[in-house]
C-alpha cells in the first residue's frame, strides 16, 4: 500500500521535493544566479528523465487519483515544456532579483497542474484547477515595476476568479443531480435532462475560459502582452495544455452521455475561435499579442478535433500539443531572447531581422511554418490529425470551415516571415549572441519540429494509449 | 415543525450568485470585485451544504467540499489583494477604468 503510494505519485513528489529543495536554497544559501539557474536546470531535467522510468498504472485515494500510461506521458509533454521555458528564460532570469521565487511559483503551477491531469475527482480537480492558477497570477506580475505586467496580473487573477466560480456553480449543480463527485459514478448518472446540461453549461464556460474559446478570450491577449516572455510561453503552451487535457478526459468519461448535446456547442465554438482568432491576428502590432490571437485560433483547430469524441480524436489532440509545445516554445525563444537583451517587442521590429540574425530568423521561420502547418513541419501533422478526428463525425462544414481558415491563417505568418527576410529596415535589431541555455532549448524544438511529424511511431504510440476513449 | 424546502435555499444561492456577477460586471473598483466575487463562491457553498443536507444526508461529500472551498477562496483574495497593492504603487488607483493601458 505504502509503495504504492510513492510508485504512483512520483512525479507529484518529485516536483514537491524540488520545491522545497529551492525553498530551503532560497532561505539559508547565498547562491549567485548564475548557479541557481545551473542548479534549477539541472533538477528539471532529472525531473524530466525520473517521469519516464518505474511508472505503473493504478488507483489511490478511493479513486481520487488515477495513474495510467496516457497520463504519465501528458505529465512528461508538461515537463518537458517547463524545462525548455526555463532553458529560455536564463537571458531574462539572470538580471532578475528573485530567481528562485520565480521556480517555486513555476513548480507550484506544474503540481497543481498534475494533479488535475490525474484527477478522478472533482474536488482534487477543483483544488489542482486553483493551484495551476493562482501561483500563476503572481508569476504574471514578475516584472515588479513595469505598470503593463501588474495590470495583465490583475486581469489574470478577476477573469479566473470568476471563471473558477462558474466551474463550481456548475460543479455544485452536478452534485445536487447526481449526488458523487467521482468520475467513474458520475459518467454512469449523468442521462441528460434541463438540470444536468445547465450544469454542463457552466463547466464548459469555466474550462472555456481557461483555454480561452472565443465568448471568454477577452483576457488572453492583454495577459499575454503584459506579461514577462517566459510567463507568456508558460500561459500559451503548458498552461493551456493541461486544461486542454483534462477537458479532454472529463468530455470524453463523464458527459459521454449528452455526447449530442455538446457537440453542436462544440461546433458553435470551434468556428467563432477560429475566425475571430486569425480576424484579430491580421490588426495586431505587438508581436506578443499577436502570438496570443494564433494561439486562440490554435484552440478552436484543437476543438475541431475533439468534436471527433473518438480514440482518433484524444489521440490527435495530445499529439497536437506535443507539437505546439515545439512549434509555439521555438517561436517564443526567439522573441525571449530578443525582448531580454533589446526591449523590443513589436512586429515593425522584426522588419530586416534576418540580415542581422540568420540563425534566429531561420528558428522563427521554421516555427512560424509550423504553426501555419506547412507540410514538412509537424505542425501540417498535427492539424491534419485534428481535421481527421473532426471529420469522423461526417460534419464536413465544420472541417471545410477549418481547412479555409488555416489558408487565411497562412497571410499572417508569412507576412511575418516576408518582414523577417524582404522587409529593409533602417534600425534593425542589432546582432545577438546566442547564450549556451537558449541555443540548446532552440535545438530541442527544432529537432522537435522536425522530427515528431515525420517519426510515425510517435502518433502511432499515443493512439495505442488513449484506447480508454 | 415546518422545514423550509430545498427550493427556497436554492433560490437564495441562485440569487446570490447572479448578484455577484452583476456586481463583478458593473462596479468599476477593484476591492469591490474582489467582494462580488466571493459571494459568487459563497453561494456556491450554500447549494453545496443544502444539497449535502436535503439529498444526499448519508455522506458528507458536500460538507467537504466547502471547507475547501473556504480554504481556496481565502488564498485566492491573499493574492489578489498582493497584486492590487502593487498595482496600486505602480498606477496610484485601483480603479480598472484608470488602470487601463492595453487596449484593442
Amino acid at each position: 500500500m505504502m509503495s504504492d503510494f510513492f510508485i504512483l505519485m512520483k512525479q507529484e513528489l518529485v516536483i514537491t521535493v524540488i520545491i522545497f529543495i529551492l525553498l530551503l536554497l532560497k532561505i539559508g544559501a547565498d547562491l549567485s544566479n548564475e548557479k541557481m539557474l545551473q542548479l534549477a536546470n539541472a533538477l528539471l531535467l532529472l525531473n524530466l528523465v525520473l517521469g519516464f522510468i518505474g511508472n505503473r498504472p493504478g488507483v489511490l485515494f478511493n479513486e481520487m487519483f488515477l495513474a495510467n500510461p496516457l497520463v504519465v506521458l501528458e505529465k512528461n509533454i508538461l515537463s518537458l515544456g517547463t524545462l525548455i521555458i526555463s532553458l529560455q528564460s536564463s537571458a531574462w532570469l539572470k538580471k532578475h532579483d528573485h530567481v528562485p521565487e520565480f521556480y517555486i511559483l513555476l513548480l507550484c503551477t506544474l503540481l497543481g497542474m498534475f494533479f488535475m491531469i490525474s484527477s478522478g475527482n472533482l474536488l482534487i480537480f477543483y483544488v489542482g484547477l486553483e493551484l495551476s492558477s493562482i501561483p500563476l497570477a503572481a508569476m504574471a506580475n514578475f516584472d515588479l515595476g513595469r505598470k503593463r505586467s501588474s495590470e495583465a496580473a490583475m486581469k489574470f487573477i478577476i477573469s479566473s476568479a470568476f471563471a473558477s466560480g462558474l466551474l463550481l456553480f456548475g460543479i455544485s449543480l452536478v452534485y445536487g443531480a447526481t449526488g458523487t463527485l467521482t468520475f467513474s459514478e458520475l459518467g454512469a448518472l449523468i442521462a441528460g435532462g434541463p438540470l444536468q446540461t445547465f450544469a454542463f453549461v457552466l463547466l464548459l464556460a469555466g474550462f472555456a475560459f481557461k483555454i480561452s474559446v472565443v465568448p471568454f478570450h477577452l483576457w488572453t491577449a492583454d495577459v499575454y502582452e503584459g506579461a514577462p516572455v517566459a510567463v507568456t510561453s508558460w500561459l500559451s503552451v503548458v498552461s493551456k495544455g493541461s486544461v486542454l487535457f483534462v477537458f479532454v478526459s472529463v468530455l470524453y468519461t463523464v458527459f459521454k452521455p449528452i455526447a449530442g448535446s455538446w457537440y453542436n456547442m462544440l461546433f458553435v465554438l470551434s468556428v467563432l475561435t477560429i475566425l475571430t482568432g486569425n480576424l484579430f491576428a491580421i490588426r495586431q502590432h505587438n508581436i506578443k499579442r499577436f502570438l496570443a490571437f494564433s494561439s486562440i485560433a490554435q484552440i478552436g483547430f484543437i476543438l475541431v478535433g475533439i468534436t471527433g469524441s473518438s480514440q482518433l480524436a484524444a489521440a490527435s489532440v495530445v499529439y497536437f500539443v506535443l507539437i505546439y509545445v515545439f512549434s509555439n516554445l521555438a517561436a517564443f525563444g526567439v522573441i525571449a531572447l530578443v525582448s531580454a537583451v533589446t526591449g523590443r517587442e513589436q512586429l515593425n521590429d522584426y522588419r530586416g531581422f534576418y540580415r542581422t540574425n540568420p540563425v534566429l530568423s531561420w528558428v522563427l521561420t521554421i516555427a512560424l511554418f509550423s504553426l501555419a502547418g506547412v507540410p514538412p513541419t509537424a505542425g501540417f501533422f498535427g492539424k491534419f490529425f485534428l481535421l481527421l478526428a473532426g471529420a469522423g463525425k461526417g460534419n464536413y462544414i465544420l472541417v471545410t470551415i477549418a481547412a479555409l481558415n488555416m489558408i487565411l491563417s497562412f497571410y499572417y505568418y508569412l507576412r511575418l516571415v516576408k518582414a523577417i527576410f524582404m522587409d529593409v529596415n533602417e534600425q534593425p535589431i542589432e546582432q545577438l549572441s546566442i547564450p549556451a541555455y537558449s541555443k540548446l532549448a532552440l535545438f530541442i524544438c527544432i529537432t522537435g519540429i522536425i522530427v515528431t511529424g515525420l517519426a510515425g511511431y510517435v502518433y502511432d504510440y499515443i493512439h495505442s494509449l488513449s484506447s480508454k476513449f | 415543525m415546518n422545514e423550509i424546502p430545498l427550493t427556497h435555499i436554492l433560490f437564495l444561492s441562485t440569487a446570490l450568485f447572479f448578484i455577484g456577477m452583476y456586481g463583478l460586471f458593473t462596479r468599476r473598483n477593484l476591492i469591490t470585485m474582489l467582494m462580488a466575487i466571493e459571494l459568487m463562491l459563497n453561494s456556491v457553498n450554500i447549494n453545496f451544504v443544502a444539497f449535502n443536507k436535503y439529498l444526499y444526508p448519508d455522506k458528507l461529500n458536500g460538507v467537504f467540499f466547502t471547507l475547501f472551498i473556504i480554504a481556496v477562496a481565502a488564498a485566492e483574495a491573499a493574492v489578489a489583494i498582493a497584486i492590487f497593492i502593487n498595482l496600486y504603487r505602480n498606477h496610484r488607483s485601483i480603479d480598472v477604468e484608470e488602470t487601463e493601458q492595453m487596449r484593442y
